[in-house]
């Protein structure tokens, strides 16, 4: 781990005037601790937000749910109205990571947090996203069990933020607050996909700092749910996970947005599941459709084509639980 | 049934010398469920007399909570990571960034300039990997050549961890790298990079690990070590059906919670080494083999150990670095690999077998014939043959076992070397032989296993599972379909005569023990108290049990199962000869002779006059000295018998086939360990292996990356270990099995504990929910998804 300055603030006005120059935002620390001790990143200057209060909070009002960034998975896990309104977010809070991990992880950091792969993730191996001058994309020939299976010609990375999954089939905006003002970014455009920045995954300008997460009031008939797939239920990362969102009028659905983490690098949308589920009666045979509608364009690695069945599986039990057709699954981690 | 494969050096099992004077005692013996027998045997005359049956003793074979539990519990029990010496020094190991080649040169300057860095050591030699019968194939370098990525280069000690840390990063190595290999079927090929320029072996140690020398070498292919029995090409003749099948599993890292480590304080009149380690005595003899130094002038203290597995046994390359660093700063240093290092550092290999067995149409075996390739790295031992040569009855065996160099970190013992590994292939070859036979898996093995131990615990699983509900394979009609399974396994009884103890009793009433033995974490302080606490009536809780320190009397290095019947004869002996001492030097003053002496209830009283009763304390009290003692050493068995010890494990599960997740819902194990003890500790035990046994089975392995060289999970996030969810509900069902062998019958059950068997278990339980056999572990969703049909894999060996 390098040295480095820690300064630790109270309002986003200090928070913003300490940024730059090679400063880091520190929320909960869980993602960018490990990084610095594994070497991959080296900011000279941590911004501790942590005490900062103004980005605590969470309230739920007619036109939706306001989320400070600094609310943790429990604390979102736990809220008796996400729970009842926005269950695939309560959902995926409640199943990120381990018990202890939701405890001092923050939404801000949940969705900020640097994608998985080990060779990225790696001192001893360099790669494009590094940006240290590699052209190559190691996990596309070697080691990809746990990689992208679609959109991963550029890089094979995953992005396994769990809380994101949600986030974008509900439509959520996130407030980044700068120096010069605020600005308000759809979920949907939140994440940049590597054919466009490599070394960036997110629209987040240095100097910028999330201050808020919204989400709009969900249409009446609404029905959501998420769940996450694993090699073990403690302590472990998404292999697929799919969070949806319907909007239900009796057994007919009006609206979809099936949404799968892990699938590609950032998290995506499938409009080829949607489009399945959209105008039908929702039961175990339109589910299965829509999973493997949502598969037709994998385009798998040497070690990961497992993950096209598992997806196809998640979506399919993920959209009858949605629907309240099929318990939460116990292969369903955390 | 003689355990052909029993290779574990320095552990004997000796036969009374003839010219002892003895005498003929009468033992408890066989299993209780099988109605007991006596069993007569010569002992030698200062043998205490025999131990009753557990159920006639006070502390002995009661459930006994942890003797050091609470000093654990509450962190005031220090392991070698928590000392703390004055003016110590913390150090930080320097390794290979190349999995092959050659070093040119390394530059320590920069490192040695860091302001805290106190001494810099570079290795000049690798322990714990096999070395070239020729030496000189490696060519002249002033530097061991590089094998393996992770290989150790260099130490720096510092004032800090941090500043060592920042240290070892400074010191700049240059390499010659050449071409490497590091998967087990690539390395086969004739043209694939030579690991070693010529045959190379690597000597065995305590527990188990090495293999053989003396056999062949063709390129990255070290053997075959060959074992013959009967005639295969008869045996196949003659069989009804026969069954031929091929099994993978893959390397699994010992990951002990506590990394191998050392604290050295190097003196010139001693040199004091706390360490991480199954072995003072193994350490001992190691640090003074490589410093060239007296063994007194060197004391090795494990007071607590946090897991060894079989991986801890010698000074190893930190302990030397540690030591050296050590002597040239002239301080105290503490040592301890990272968790990246620990992973490299050993592991159980891998293993590709192929089995084929035949057999009558009533079950009867008439042949077994095993290959085996597997990889322990830059060292061997890949050996899986003890289930297939010593579990069942079979007249005609054939088994050739090659290990396959690879540049990657070396395999060491780890628990029940081979066994895991040939379990999986060989219990499940004997599944599938019932299938082909039409016959119940239990019955089948109720025909061709001679044990009368297993016998008791197959029966118990029918007695205490669902194992007669088993429905036919694959019947389930939806996604998730459920299964039963079993395995069994054998494991030997070792003993080790390195097993010596003193007990004193002191004049206030307090009674001590002192041995080097080593408490791995498998409860040994526990057993030394309550057999201490038997003879003198006093309970475990109040004896006072000094080991782990070779300033005592020696003790047994802890592998292969071999500590609780090795040192536990010794402690009774030390024990009841103290008592003779104590009642010798008192008798006078109670008015009466030593022979009328004796305690019960925990009080002493007179034989002929139940009346006249006294607390330790006040027989005590009468001492003409402050203190007497006795010391023992571990007598020959009772015996020449070579036993073996086993266990039969049952196992419910789900296979979600949609997912390949696996969820194991029940275990259910039946274990014999000669007389338990603490059965407290024993079924914690077997809880422990029956979960290192899961974890084995569906999480664990080692992933290396073939263009690099690189283990690329060496972290506790992607090499994956079972956790409390995936803890299924267990129930240990303890036989009692008297062997009249030692003053004690105890054995060790660390290695037929689960680990054993559990991969098969599960294998044998997934055919019977799904009639799809898996071939290969761990059994993740990768895997299962692939064994089922349900993807295309990577063709993989
Ligand atoms: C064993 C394990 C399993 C895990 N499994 C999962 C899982 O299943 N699903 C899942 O989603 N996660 C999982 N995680 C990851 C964990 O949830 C994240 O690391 C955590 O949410 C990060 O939050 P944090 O507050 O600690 O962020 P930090 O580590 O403090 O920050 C992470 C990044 O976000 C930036 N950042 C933080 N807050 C802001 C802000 N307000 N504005 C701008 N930038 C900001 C930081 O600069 C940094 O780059 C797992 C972690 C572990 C250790």
């Amino acid at each position: 781990m390098n040295k480095f300055a820690f300064v630790d603030c109270k309002t986003v006005d200090e928070a913003l005037g300490q940024l730059g120059d090679g400063a880091t935002v520190k929320a909960g620390g869980i993602d960018l601790l490990d990084l610095m001790k594994d070497d991959i990143v080296f900011p000279a200057k941590l911004v501790n937000i942590r005490n900062v209060d103004s980005l605590r909070g969470i309230t739920v009002s007619a036109d939706g749910l306001q989320l400070g960034p600094l609310s943790t998975l429990s604390e979102i896990a736990d809220h008796p109205e996400i729970q009842r309104s926005y269950s695939a977010l309560s959902d995926a809070a409640g199943h990120a990571a381990t018990p202890q991990v939701r405890n001092m992880a923050t939404l801000g950091g949940n969705i900020m947090q640097r994608p998985r792969c080990w060779y990225f993730r790696s001192t001893d191996v360099d790669c494009k996203k590094k940006g240290g001058g590699s052209d190559e994309c190691h996990a596309q020939a070697g080691e990809n069990q746990y990689h992208a299976i679609m959109n991963n010609s550029t890089c094979a990375m995953v992005h396994p933020s769990s809380t994101a999954v949600p986030l974008l089939g509900m439509d959520a905006q996130v407030e980044l607050t700068s120096k010069r003002g605020k600005r308000m970014v759809l979920m949907s455009n939140f994440y940049v996909p590597p054919e466009k920045s490599v070394i960036n995954e997110t629209v987040v300008q240095p100097g910028e700092l999330i201050t808020g997460i919204f989400v709009p009031a969900p249409a009446p008939g609404t029905r959501s749910a998420y769940q996450k797939y694993g090699e073990k239920e403690s302590f472990d990362w998404p292999i697929a996970d799919a969070g949806v969102v319907l909007v239900m009028d009796g057994a007919l659905c009006r609206k979809a947005s099936v949404v799968l983490g892990v699938a590609a690098p950032t998290p995506i949308r499938s409009k080829a599941a949607e489009a399945v589920l959209t105008g039908k009666t929702i039961d175990e045979a339109t589910a299965r459709a829509a999973g493997k509608a949502a598969m037709q364009d994998a385009t798998p690695l040497s070690q990961n084509g497992y993950k096209v069945q598992l997806f196809q599986t998640a979506i399919y039990r993920t959209v009858l639980l949605a629907a309240g057709q099929m318990q939460r699954d116990p292969s369903a981690i955390g | 049934m003689a355990p052909e494969t029993a290779t574990l050096e320095g552990q004997q099992v000796a036969a009374t010398p003839a010219k002892q004077p003895t005498r003929t005692d009468n033992f408890v013996f066989g299993i209780p469920q099988d109605g007991l027998q006596t069993k007569q045997r010569e002992v030698p005359l200062d043998e205490p007399p025999p131990l009753p049956p557990n159920s006639e003793l006070t502390y002995i074979g009661k459930p006994t909570q942890r003797y050091d539990g609470p000093a654990k519990a509450t962190g005031k029990g220090k392991y070698t990571a928590d000392v703390q010496l004055p003016g110590m020094l913390y150090a930080r190991m320097v390794d290979a960034t190349i999995p092959h080649g050659h070093i040119m040169s390394i530059d320590t300057s920069a490192a040695e300039k860091l302001p805290g860095v106190r001494a810099v050591y570079v290795i000049e030699h690798v322990y714990g990997v096999a070395e070239l019968r020729n030496p000189k194939l490696d060519g002249p370098s002033r530097y061991p050549t590089i094998r393996y990525a992770g290989q150790p280069i260099a130490g720096v000690a510092a004032t800090t961890q941090q500043i060592a840390d920042d240290a070892a990063k400074l010191v700049k190595v240059r390499y010659d790298a050449k071409p490497f290999v590091v998967d087990r079927t690539e390395a086969r090929a004739t043209d694939a990079p030579a690991v070693f320029p010529g045959p190379a072996d690597e000597a065995g140690s305590a527990g188990g690990g090495g293999g053989p020398a003396d056999v062949p070498q063709k390129g990255n292919v070290h053997g075959p070590e060959r074992r013959k029995r009967g005639d295969t090409a008869k045996g196949f003749a003659e069989a009804d059906v026969l069954v031929e099948s091929e099994y993978f599993t893959q390397v699994q890292t010992h990951s002990a919670l506590e990394t191998h480590g050392f604290v050295v304080d190097w003196k010139p009149d001693e040199v004091t080494v706390y360490a991480s380690t199954q072995g003072t005595s193994s350490v001992r003899s190691e640090f003074a083999d490589v410093f060239k130094l007296p063994k007194s002038k060197i004391r090795v203290i494990t007071e607590y150990m946090g897991g060894g597995f079989g991986a801890k046994f010698g000074a190893g390359n930190e302990g030397v670095v540690a030591a050296n660093l050590s002597r040239k700063a002239n301080a105290p240093v503490k040592l301890m690999l990272d968790r990246r290092q620990e992973h490299i550092v050993s592991n159980r290999p891998d293993s590709h077998q192929m089995l084929k067995i035949g057999a009558k149409s009533d079950g009867t075996l008439t042949a077994i014939q095993l290959t085996s390739y597997g990889t322990a790295g830059v060292g061997t031992g890949a050996g899986t043959a003890g289930p297939a040569t010593n579990m069942y009855k079979c007249p005609n065996l054939l088994t050739d076992e090659y290990d396959v160099f690879t540049n990657a970190g070396p395999g060491a013992a780890f628990r029940a070397p081979g066994h895991p590994q040939g379990c999986f292939a060989f219990e499940q070859t004997i599944d599938e032989l019932a299938v082909k036979l039409n016959m119940d898996p239990l019955a089948l093995r109720e025909k061709i296993d001679e044990s009368p131990a297993r016998k008791v615990e197959r029966q118990l699983i029918l007695e205490r599972t669902n194992w007669r509900n088993r429905k036919s394979a694959g019947s389930d009609p939806g996604p998730i379909k459920h299964g039963m399974g079993i395995a069994q396994s054998v494991w030997y009884r070792f003993v080790n005569m390195d097993s010596s103890c003193e007990v004193r009793v002191l004049r206030d009433g307090s009674v001590e023990l002192m041995s080097a033995v080593q408490d791995l974490g498998g409860g040994t302080k526990t057993i030394l108290a309550q057999i201490v606490g038997e003879e003198f009536g006093m309970a475990p809780a109040n004896v006072v049990i000094r080991i782990g320190d070779t300033r005592y009397p020696i003790g047994p290095d802890s592998g292969g199962s071999v500590t609780a019947g090795s040192i536990t004869p010794a402690v009774r002996d030390a024990a009841y000869q103290a008592k003779g001492k104590l009642f010798a030097a008192v008798a006078p003053a109670l008015g009466t002779t030593a022979d009328n002496l004796a305690t019960q209830n925990g009080r002493v009283v007179f034989k002929n006059d139940p009346s006249k009763s006294y607390s330790l304390r006040q027989v005590t009290a009468k001492l003409p000295t402050d203190e007497i003692s006795a010391r023992a050493t571990r007598v020959a068995e009772y015996s020449k018998d070579r036993l073996t010890y086993g266990g039969v494990d049952f196992v419910e599960l789900a296979v979600d086939t949609e997912t390949g997740r696996i969820h194991v819902e029940k275990v259910f194990g039946a274990h014999d360990c000669g007389r338990p003890i603490n059965p407290t500790g024993v079924i914690s035990q077997i809880n422990g292996g029956m979960l290192q046994g899961i974890s084995y089975a569906l999480f664990e392995q080692r992933i290396m990356d073939d263009k690099s060289g690189y283990m690329l999970n060496a972290n506790l996030e992607n090499y994956k270990i079972l956790g409390a969810r995936e803890v299924p509900e267990i129930e240990v069902a303890l036989i009692e099995n008297y062997i009249a062998m030692s003053s004690t019958d105890a054995a060790g059950i660390g290695e037929s504990a689960g680990i054993i068997t559990l991969a098969a278990a599960i294998g044998n339980a997934f055919y019977n929910a799904t009639g799809v056999r898996m071939r290969r572990i761990p059994m993740t969703p990768a895997n299962v998804l692939a064994g089922l049909g349900k993807v295309q894999r990577e063709v993989m060996a």
